[in-house]
């Protein structure tokens, strides 16, 4: 059998083994993931951004269980920060997840964010894509909530969930621009803290107050949900709450599942390009001896600004 | 701007006492050498153990052991390793082991075994010498 086959077979090996070379962006890649991709659409995905230990993987590690129950195959994909300093990193998500480990109906998959030029969402993409074509049914991709990349992952998911935990209301807007803007649900966790309610008062206020652009997008009211997550509390109302927001997607009157999908699209498409952009033109830079640190080196010195040296490297390259 | 292929390594603890300091300390110091490590904490069998190392595709996999659960549980996961055709991945254990068991633990193919006086820049150094990341699937 080949790796395709196997893939579509959902063989954890073969899958295992595909995802790894995403990760490291092996070119030879790109055949299998094209012959994937006509395999792919089925599964339903939900990505979880919040800022670190606000209980994340606590709250896929229940999520899982509960999709378990409903017999629903479960994909993970857990993204943890890499280190600037050496480049390696502690993947520890998995800590939480234990008791689906032996379970084959549940795939987890830990990865770095590399800080590599970008790219992450790109391969965070092609990895959904390809848990897709493995047959899971829904796929849950857990991110570090502080780059931008993070954000841009919550276009690769048809409901994006922001975890928060009591004390922390104010502060998310502060955190991240665009973040009220991508939430489908918002989580107050450990809501066994003092606070709680508060922290979702705040939420509602944030809401209201960007409901109008909302409207103008399809009119979805983000909804807010407690969670105790670490002894299973508010896990019923939180997949009630992503149900809710699945009948809207797909209540396909006003043709919200199709913006999701062609954000979706459009963020594969244009993260692609951009990746591929980027690293042909370094390619051809290296060739003449130019690395990103040659380029770095001038802009530091002043021998010339950003904009200037990219527009003269475009005018060079893509003639 | 082709990415490098890195090193992943899985550390794992096997058995039922529920300290893993030992652990956490080479989880950061293979961090900091550039690794990434696949981290799971304490409890963990045999089945546990091969299942995550081969849903995270790692190339080898560290055992950490206090209480001589090896006896059952390297043997174990060897055996798995196997049977799911995973024999590839490198095995290395640290921790305390009665001198007389290491012979036995190297011939079912343990790679390496270092005990608590083990320096870390060492241990990291045997990785280095001794683990490459598995070859591209596809290439
Ligand atoms: N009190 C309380 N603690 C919780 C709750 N949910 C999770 N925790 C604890 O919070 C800590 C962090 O939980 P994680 O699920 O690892 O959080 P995370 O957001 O995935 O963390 P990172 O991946 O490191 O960003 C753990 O010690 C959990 O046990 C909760 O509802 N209440
Ligand atoms: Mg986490």
């Amino acid at each position: 059998m080949n790796i395709i086959d196997q893939v579509l077979a959902g063989e954890v090996r073969a899958t295992a083994r595909l995802l790894r070379d995403i990760d490291d962006q092996v070119e030879s890649v790109q055949s299998i993931l094209k012959a994937l991709y006509p395999h792919t659409g089925r599964a339903y995905v939900v990505g979880f951004t919040g800022s670190p230990g606000v209980g994340k993987s606590t709250l896929v590690d229940q999520l899982a269980l509960k999709y378990r129950r409903e017999d629903k195959t479960v994909g993970i994909l857990a993204v943890d920060p890499t280190s600037p300093f050496s480049g390696g990193a502690i993947l520890g998500d998995r800590i939480r997840m234990q008791r689906h480990f032996l379970d084959s109906g549940v795939f987890i998959r830990s990865l770095a964010t590399r800080g590599h030029f970008g790219g992450l969402t790109r391969s965070t993409n092609d990895m959904i894509n390809v848990l897709d074509a493995m047959g899971k049914d829904v796929i849950l991709v857990e991110t570090v909530g502080v780059g931008q990349d993070e954000v841009e992952i919550a276009h690769s998911a048809h409901t994006t969930i922001v975890v928060t935990i009591p004390g922390m209301g104010d502060e998310i807007q502060a955190i991240k621009a665009g973040i009220m803007e991508i939430g489908s649900i918002f989580v107050v966790n450990k809501a066994d803290r003092e606070g709680s309610r508060k922290t979702v008062r705040e939420i509602r206020n944030l809401i209201d107050l960007g409901m109008r652009r909302r409207e103008e997008n399809g009119g979805w009211e983000p909804l807010i949900v407690e969670t105790e997550a670490v002894k299973g509390r508010g896990i019923e109302e939180l997949h009630q709450a992503i149900e809710k927001h699945k009948t809207y997607l797909f209540s396909n009157d006003k043709g919200q599942l199709d913006d999701v999908l062609r954000k979706r699209a459009t963020n594969q498409l244009v993260e692609t390009l951009k990746d591929e952009a980027f690293k042909t033109i370094m390619a051809r830079l290296q060739v003449r001896g130019v690395t990103i640190e040659t380029l770095v080196q001038k802009v530091l010195e002043k021998e010339t600004d950003p904009s200037s040296l990219v527009q003269r490297i475009l005018g060079e390259e893509l003639r | 701007m082709k990415q490098e292929r890195r090193l992943r390594i899985l550390i794992a603890k096997p058995g039922l006492d529920g300290h893993d300091r030992g652990a956490r300390v080479i989880a950061r110091a293979f961090r900091d050498a550039g690794f990434e490590v696949v981290y799971t904490g304490c409890h963990q069998t045999p089945e546990q153990i091969v299942s995550t190392a081969i849903q995270e595709d790692v190339d080898m996999v560290g055992l950490s052991i206090l209480s001589g659960a090896h006896t059952y549980s390297f043997p174990r996961i060897m055996e798995l390793l196997r049977e799911n055709q995973a024999q590839d991945i490198t095995v290395i254990g640290g921790g305390i082991f009665p001198l007389e068991d290491i012979p036995k633990l190297k011939s079912i193919g343990i790679k390496e075994i270092f005990e608590p006086g083990a320096k870390l820049q060492e241990i990291i150094g045997w990785v280095r010498a001794n683990v490459k990341p598995r070859r591209a699937l596809t290439a």
